[in-house]
């Protein structure tokens, strides 16, 4: 076998949070990327897969491990490596051209020749004719291939693309990801190897070789599924659609939360709460009850009838499992009993189950609702519970978790919060 | 060789290209050869020989006038020029070392604080010592006087945008392999330019107030009046003469507008491409000069071989090492050395402090630093006074204006305008009204300290009251919300964020000009109102070394307690709360 174009073996990170305290993103994570094949890595975000992403491309240096890159140790990033960011990352004030020249004049390549070369990865990519445009000028599509012409001209060796698609619509993301393709298959670049971080289940089956799924906290590599389907891949082939179940059955299954006792590990309050607002899990329980689905659905049918993309569906679905509203397995979500009594619950009784529910499963809720109801105003500062949270999170992350503990608080109608003075405090009507 | 090869390449492009002058060419060429040929010109007179004592005459022949503003206008460019440079350094240096910032930074709030005479006073005698026998060394005196008005802003801006740009994309510099200078002209500085261009035009305003103060130079009891535009003022002041007032006023208009047409409004114009965010087409400016220029085909063509000379520049330095070098290790920080390097900057400080409390001790007295203190409240007074009743006429004003896009558009450049006009010019008719109805200096000279910083709110007010989002407009509209509880709920909360910023900049120039206003002359009438500024103003003019230091100690003291208690905490609150 030869060698691997990127080889990472027991890469761990961990990143300060506000109190000094660390927290682990990723925890000895390997993993080999082969000459010619095309890898995703597929995870919810928050899962580290990015920062595994920064790890490889050089830009952030790892806590414990090894990285190399063809055989040597990486410390920065390297020529043979080029990426395409998930925000374009364009400089708004060079045209496309100056853009995509960028790297080359970085290199001190003269003006002549790297016109040259640059105008072959605009030609290429399908951008001739806007050389002489602003970032600002072109579509979200157009700022991409923009984005890759400028990887491209280096003539890397492997290119990373950090969620590349996903700022993209979905007609415009499927054509580039063709375009992508259609370059790689027709081997029109050096290029080698191509990662591909994503939280897009459906585009990691069409593009890769091989999927790696990611689990959160600590990040690590979770499982790996090979994808042996020859391109191009149909989207409605039985082949691929068992592939999509397959990967929907892996990242929803949450092994890494149940402990020994089989409990969910969300009784520890260092547990993540899922991103969630409530009228996402309102409307997306309400058309699980409703026609054509009654209670049951595929993932992926559910998903493309909500329009949703995963990344917006994955904590939806987590917030109602653990609020013990829906069950998921084998790809398949379906709604419990409880969770087919609120479906038919008028507002008022809704929000009552919910309550309950919340101060059952979530350790956090319950704990602000018990601290409060010990306090004679039935007033607390947020920031006791901030600090709680900051011993296991960064200080952004804790303040989105209280974010989210305080809005299905406030729909349970278990406690209240005041933006303005910062204090938590129990409903008046009790 | 590379080089050699390179230039004889690109003027063979050059001579041979199809930069044929077209008629734009000449419409623009006089402009371009006219300010060249006066820049020159008033260079070259600027090293003219000078004895320390030999009277330097300035006649009020409003004749020689456009002399005396070009000479005015080239030392004000100096001093950009070398805020400019100044700021890149100081904004480099700070954002890529650590030890360089931990001193900087605080060292740039302090110096942002000194009252700019005191820069002149302190600096003089070293600028004449340097070039002796010359009016060099006076001159370069005002110009680091006025480059003092300029640049700490500037430097701040620049440090700040250099600190805030984006990780998306100084990430792609990095994976693109930039070096740290090419990334500075390709990244850094085009980021920082709007909030850097923004400041300049702010630090010209402030220059031009201060032009009065720094074409006239005391030393060792005798009184140097550099040839200029301020000179002439403080000479037209002490003949009580209306007439070259007048003048002095046509004179000045002139070369803020000029200044404006030629220099400002084309490089904001310009720097619209800079700007990161794409909100909408506001500060959408147009400048004639600059699109006369972007139509020219040989004045094009010179711009372009300039450029191709600083992107060849670009390539100059370069990353030498790849990601798998092991030159590009990054070496582990050394705790014992920023400990020990931290406890030498607060030996140092301590050291400092000591020292001068020894020097005070000395020198002044203690119930001299009390004497100061009060007066430093007292000015502290006036300033709190002054900024809320600007406040109170600006604010609805500026709402007004904000809320009524077409005003705006027309009233705004006129803000930004008065903002550049030194209010200098007003003081001699306080002090002929003053003197007349036998008011008191106390409570009547104290308006003169917002007179040109007050602006700064009005403009601020107008931009945060354009941008409050329509809809939200609508919803006011729609929920009837009328009156007082208008305002209250919705009008002064949208425009809170721009108006502290606007405050914060009023309230340092108020500062600043207690020491023009709170002791003003016009011919032997002198009006003094007691406060930490005349005392400034009286002990510089006596030449007081300990006690000029003493005065301006203080009032970087209460400037800075002022930005850091309340103005900093209004920001914060601005910031996470009242921003849409």
């Amino acid at each position: 076998m030869t060698q691997p174009i990127i080889h990472l073996s027991g890469v761990s990170k961990n990143f300060r949070t506000a109190d000094g305290s660390e927290r682990v993103v990723l925890e000895g994570v390997d993993f080999i990327l082969q000459e010619g094949e095309i890898v995703a890595l597929l995870g919810k975000s928050g899962s580290g897969k990015s920062t595994l992403l920064r790890i490889m491309a050089g830009l952030l240096p790892a806590d414990n491990g090894q990285v190399l890159y063809r055989g040597q140790q990486l410390f920065a990033p390297a020529r043979g490596i080029a990426m395409v960011f998930q925000t374009f990352a364009l400089f708004p004030w060079l045209t496309v051209q100056q853009n995509v020249e960028l790297g080359l004049e970085a290199q001190g390549i003269p003006k002549d020749i790297r016109a040259k070369q640059a105008e072959d990865a605009i030609e290429m990519i399908g951008l001739a004719g806007f050389e002489g445009a602003l970032p600002r000028e072109l579509s979200g599509g157009m700022k991409q291939r923009v984005g890759i012409a400028r990887a491209l001209v280096m003539q890397p060796d492997v290119l990373l693309m950090d969620e590349a698609f996903s700022a993209l619509d979905v007609l415009t993301a499927e054509t580039l990801r063709n375009d992508m393709l259609e370059l790689w298959e027709g081997r029109k670049t050096p290029m080698k190897g191509i990662l591909i971080v994503s939280h897009n289940i459906e585009e990691a089956v069409m593009m890769a070789d091989r999927i790696l799924i990611f689990s959160s906290d600590p990040g690590r590599v979770r499982a790996e599924i090979k994808v042996s389907l020859p391109r191009e891949r149909s989207q409605d082939s039985p082949e691929v659609r068992a592939l999509i179940d397959e990967v929907y059955t892996l990242m929803t299954a949450s092994p890494t939360h149940l402990d020994s006792t089989g409990k969910v590990a969300a009784q520890h309050h260092a547990y993540r709460l899922p991103e969630a607002e409530i009228s996402q899990m309102e409307g997306l329980l309400e058309m699980l009850a409703d026609e054509p689905f009654n209670g049951r659905a595929d993932l992926p049918k559910l998903a493309e009838e909500a329009g949703l993309s995963d990344e917006d569906l994955f904590p939806v679905y987590e917030a109602l499992r653990l609020i013990g509203l829906v069950h998921i397995e084998h790809g398949d979500i379906h709604l419990t009993s409880l969770g087919l009594r609120y479906s038919q619950a008028e507002q008022g009784f809704r929000k009552h189950l919910f309550g309950q529910q919340l101060l059952q499963n979530v350790p956090l809720a319950a704990r602000i609702r018990h601290s409060l109801e010990m306090e004679k105003s039935g007033e607390i500062r947020k920031e006791p519970f901030l600090n709680l949270l900051e011993e296991f999170l960064t200080a952004e992350e804790a303040k989105q978790m209280l974010e989210v503990a305080v809005e299905w608080g406030r729909y349970g109608e278990m406690y209240e919060y005041n933006y303005h003075t910062g204090m938590l405090k129990l409903p008046d009507s009790e | 060789m590379d080089h050699s090869q390179f230039t004889s390449q690109a003027w063979q492009r050059f001579s041979s290209s199809t930069h044929q002058p077209n008629r734009w060419d000449w419409m623009a060429l006089p402009i371009i050869i006219g300010v060249l040929f006066l820049l020159a010109y008033g260079t070259s007179q600027m090293a003219t020989p000078y004895q320390v004592g030999t009277p330097l005459d300035i006649t009020l022949d409003p004749l020689y006038l456009p002399y005396y503003l070009l000479r005015t206008t080239l030392r004000m460019l100096m001093a950009l020029g070398l805020s400019l440079l100044f700021s890149f350094m100081f904004a480099a240096l700070a954002a890529r070392y650590r030890l360089a910032e931990k001193i900087m930074v605080p060292a740039l709030d302090i110096l942002q604080s000194i009252p700019v005479l005191g820069f002149l006073t302190i600096t003089v005698t070293g600028f004449i010592a340097l070039f002796p026998g010359s009016l060099l060394g006076v001159e370069c005196a005002a110009i680091f006087a006025i480059f003092t008005s300029q640049a700490w802003n500037m430097a701040f801006s620049m440090y700040q945008s250099m600190r805030t740009v984006p990780s998306d994309l100084r990430e792609a510099a990095r994976i693109f392999h930039l070096s740290s200078w090419q990334r500075f002209w390709r990244l850094e500085l085009p980021f920082a330019m709007p909030a850097l261009l923004w400041n300049m035009m702010m630090s010209m305003s402030g220059g031009w107030f201060f032009v009065v103060a720094c074409e006239t130079i005391t030393v060792s009891n005798h009184n140097i009046q550099l040839p200029g535009i301020g000179s002439y003022i403080a000479y037209a002041i002490n003949q009580e003469n209306y007439g070259a007032m007048g003048w002095a006023i046509v004179a000045m208009l002139l070369g803020i507008f000029c200044y404006d047409q030629l220099l400002f409004r084309p490089l904001i114009a310009w720097a619209n491409k800079f700007k990161y965010e794409q909100t909408g087409n506001e500060g959408g400016q147009e400048s004639w000069f600059l699109t006369l220029l972007r139509r020219t085909n040989a004045v094009q063509g010179v711009t372009q071989q300039l450029l191709r000379y600083f992107e060849y520049g670009l390539l100059l330095f370069k990353k030498n090492h790849d990601g798998t070098s092991i030159l590009a290790r990054p070496r582990p920080i050394n705790p014992l050395i920023e400990r020990i390097s931290d406890a030498i900057i607060a030996a140092l400080m301590m050291f400092a402090c000591w020292k001068i409390g020894e020097f005070i001790h000395n020198s002044v007295g203690w119930s001299e630093v009390f004497r100061v203190f009060w007066f430093g409240i007292l000015t502290l007074i006036r300033v709190v006074v002054m900024i809320a009743l600007a406040s109170l006429v600006w604010v609805p004003i500026g709402v007004w204006i904000g809320l009524n896009p077409k005003w705006a558009e027309r009233l705004q450049p006129v803000a930004q305008f008065l903002a550049a006009f030194p209010a200098n010019f007003m003081f001699p008719l306080v002090v002929i009204v003053l003197v007349k109805f036998h008011l008191n200096p106390d409570i009547w000279l104290t308006p003169l300290m917002v007179f040109g910083t007050q602006w700064y709110i009005l403009f601020n007010v107008i931009a945060g009251a354009s941008i409050i989002p329509t809809e939200l407009r609508y919803a006011a509209d729609n929920f009837g919300l009328s009156g007082w509880l208008r305002w209250k709920r919705f009008l002064l909360p949208a425009i809170f964020p721009s108006f502290v910023t606007g405050a914060i900049t009023a309230s340092g120039g108020s500062w600043n000009a207690s020491i023009v206003s709170e002791y003003v002359t016009w011919g032997s009438n002198t009006l003094t109102a007691t406060g930490l500024g005349s005392y400034i103003a009286q002990v510089t003019a006596t030449g007081d070394f300990p006690r000029v230091a003493l005065g301006i100690s203080v009032m970087c003291f209460f400037v800075m307690a002022c930005n850091r208690f309340v103005w900093r905490k209004l920001y914060r609150i601005a910031e996470e709360k009242m921003s849409f």
